[in-house]
């Protein structure tokens, strides 16, 4: 921690700015999952964190520690696009076992499943 | 050259994910990454995943831009809504939208734009119809949702064409 104190004051703001901001986003995402009313609603809270958070809390550890080391960092992009890709892998787990709890609960206000058009052809793969 | 390099875009990819993990660019971490490149490369074949052809990298990057800045806007609405949500329950819904995408991997995409957005939840989709089951949190006018989606659609088919 003591090398921090490196940081120059203009880079300090924009680095506590960035986590901070970042923070709070996260924070609203926990308690949206704390306070919204039902399952789908929940679903979108921790968007927040996986979105907003993520982005600005790991661009100021770039900029921190492009700062405190005097060259580029970039390596926490990974992270970003990591988080981006695998986060709808998991959403939509979760979205598709409530819909499919919901229908066979027969609960109101859940959208049926629609009916096939034709039989389900498994896709081809294209050349 | 397709059979040594099958899959370019992606031997690249992962020597740039190879360099930044490093954090290096000595030629040393560039051989290790164009070798790991190619390897993996090789195996994905094997795995058979839908190809597809991204071009036009300058609508690409203006279609990247927009969609960040959609990503901060809903950030900012989504953040608003929980706070009140002690006052006012939000209306939220399900919205289905007509997908005319072919490319898996540009669906694959959309799924990411649509989660990486907060306010929109991708659900369903189903092949047969080409339609897409998506929660919105805070529905104030569900023409505004239908038109970003579509907007979306018509963006990620003139990157893959």
């Amino acid at each position: 921690m003591s090398h921090l104190t490196d940081l120059p004051t203009w880079a300090a703001v924009i680095v506590c700015g960035f986590v901070l901001l970042g923070a709070a986003i996260a924070l609203i995402g926990s308690i949206g999952l704390l306070r919204l009313p039902d399952f789908y609603t929940r679903l979108h809270a921790p968007t927040l964190a996986t979105s907003g958070g993520v982005i600005l809390i790991c661009t100021a550890s770039m900029v921190c520690f492009a700062v405190l080391q005097n060259r580029w960092v970039f390596h926490e992009v990974l992270i970003i696009v990591f988080v981006i890709m695998t986060t709808p892998v998991t959403l939509m787990l979760l979205g598709q076992a409530a819909l499919y709890r919901d229908r066979v609960e027969e609960r109101r206000g859940v959208p049926l499943k629609q009916k096939p058009l034709r039989e389900e052809t498994p896709d081809e793969t294209k050349e | 050259m397709r059979t040594w390099f099958p899959y370019p875009l992606l031997s690249l990819g992962l020597l740039i994910i190879w360099m930044l993990l490093n954090q290096s660019v000595a030629p040393g971490t560039i051989v290790m990454g164009t070798i790991l490149g190619v390897a993996l490369a090789w195996v994905t074949l094997k795995l058979t995943p839908a190809r597809s052809h991204p071009r036009r990298i300058l609508r690409t990057l203006a279609f990247g831009a927009s969609v960040f800045l959609d990503v901060i806007r809903s950030n900012i609405a989504v953040a608003r809504v929980i706070l009140r949500v002690g006052r006012r329950a939000p209306n939220s819904g399900f919205l289905t939208v007509d997908i005319d995408i072919e490319d898996e991997n540009a669906l694959a995409l959309l799924a990411c734009i649509m989660t990486a957005t907060p306010g929109t939840a991708w659900l369903e989709y189903d092949r047969g119809r080409k339609s897409l089951l998506f929660h919105v949190l805070d529905m104030e006018n569900e023409e505004v949702w239908i038109r970003t989606v579509k907007r979306y659609e018509a963006g990620l088919k003139e990157m893959f064409g």
